[in-house]
């Protein structure tokens, strides 16, 4: 019984895909829908779910577009329409929890569920836009960040 | 002024010196307008749990504190604070709430004392833990031992991740691919059931097996 479920879902996980999960991997996608890519020294990779996020990315989606990303530290970010994330920084030690977290939101709109660092210490992980800089304890919150529309 | 006796020294004609003492006023006038549309929202967390948001725009800062707290920034360096809703939060980031990835969900497997042997009632969990993986996209496991707090922090740092990689073996076996699994030892530091240092708790004694 066990034995013939354990073959009806391992054919499913494995056709998941394979991505590496390394050290250095900030994250990884979860969700992708329409136009999205991701900008990694000056190349442009297409941002489909599994592929590996890492500090330095940015990420940015068209008029269609969305993003989730599920970070080590289980911070879950996504980011709507016309947008434009960058990851400036993501340290995480999974023994102390100890790290951080820096992102910029240039334009658009972002969702976020802090994980790990944020509960760990509260100045592990702050996000920017051009306007303003958020502190974040152990919370959810929206961004929304662009010109006044004429 | 206006003769030929103008000095060349002096480059600019009148109508552009009044230009010039003007336009501090036309600036002024514009940054009575909204430059940005800048908005910040505090949500109420899905544990039940609230915590907080500091806004900062050059030196003003607010901070939220309550559910659908919110605030707008219209000018660099004005930071104004109000309530959103529900609803509203939904017309203004619909797409970005529903790229939301699923949330990570953890199973505890727990040990005999000192040992990475498994207690019994842990086996039949797996079942649970393989039909959480095949609902997920791109899912990743991330196995984390913990122990209670008999011993030296450091030996417990190595026993939790002996224990963790005994669960990887498991899982292994059971035909996980060896690239979605990473393991880490928290030893002592994150117990169930909080106790003082030397307390034997069977409770504490688990492993976490974290989908997302």
């Amino acid at each position: 019984m066990k034995a013939r479920f354990i073959a009806l879902m391992l054919p499913m996980v494995l056709a998941l895909g394979v991505a590496v999960a390394a050290a250095q991997d900030a994250g990884q996608i979860k969700v992708s829908k329409g136009s999205a890519q991701i900008e990694r020294a000056g190349k442009k990779l297409s941002a489909n779910v599994g592929q590996v996020v890492q500090p330095g990315d940015v990420v940015i989606t068209g008029s269609d577009g969305s993003v989730g990303i599920t970070f080590r530290d289980n911070s879950l970010v996504s980011i709507g329409p016309d947008s434009v994330l960058a990851i400036d920084r993501f340290v995480f030690d999974s023994t102390t929890h100890q790290g951080a977290f820096d992102s910029s939101l240039k334009q658009g709109t972002l969702a976020v569920v802090s994980g790990k660092l944020a509960k760990q210490s509260p100045e592990a992980m702050k996000v920017k836009t051009p306007a303003a800089i958020l502190g974040v304890r152990g919370t959810e919150f929206l961004v929304r960040t662009g010109p006044a529309k004429d | 002024m206006f003769g030929p006796a103008r000095r060349k020294t002096d480059p600019l004609p009148a109508w552009a010196r009044i230009l010039v003492w003007l336009a501090p006023l036309a600036l002024t006038a514009l940054a009575g307008c909204a430059s940005r549309n800048d908005l910040y929202v505090l949500l109420p967390g899905k544990n039940g749990k609230i915590g907080a948001l500091t806004v900062e725009s050059e030196g003003k800062k607010r901070t939220l504190d309550s559910p659908y707290a919110a605030a707008r920034v219209k000018n660099v360096g004005s930071v104004d604070g109000f309530t959103t809703s529900e609803a509203k939060v939904k017309q203004d980031f619909g797409p970005a709430l529903a790229a939301q990835p699923k949330r990570p969900v953890s199973f505890f497997l727990y040990f005999l004392a000192d040992t990475d042997e498994f207690a019994p009632e842990s086996k039949a969990l797996v079942g649970q833990i393989f039909a959480e993986i095949a609902r997920r996209p791109a899912p990743e496991i991330v196995i984390i031992g913990h122990t209670d707090r008999v011993g030296a922090q450091h030996y417990n740092d190595v026993l939790s991740l002996r224990r963790a990689e005994r669960c990887r073996d498991e899982l292994l076996k059971l035909g996980i691919p060896k690239v979605r699994i990473t393991v880490a030892g928290r030893g002592e530091r994150e117990p169930e059931v909080p106790t003082a240092d030397e307390v034997a708790e069977p409770r504490n004694r688990r492993v976490e097996i974290s989908v997302r």
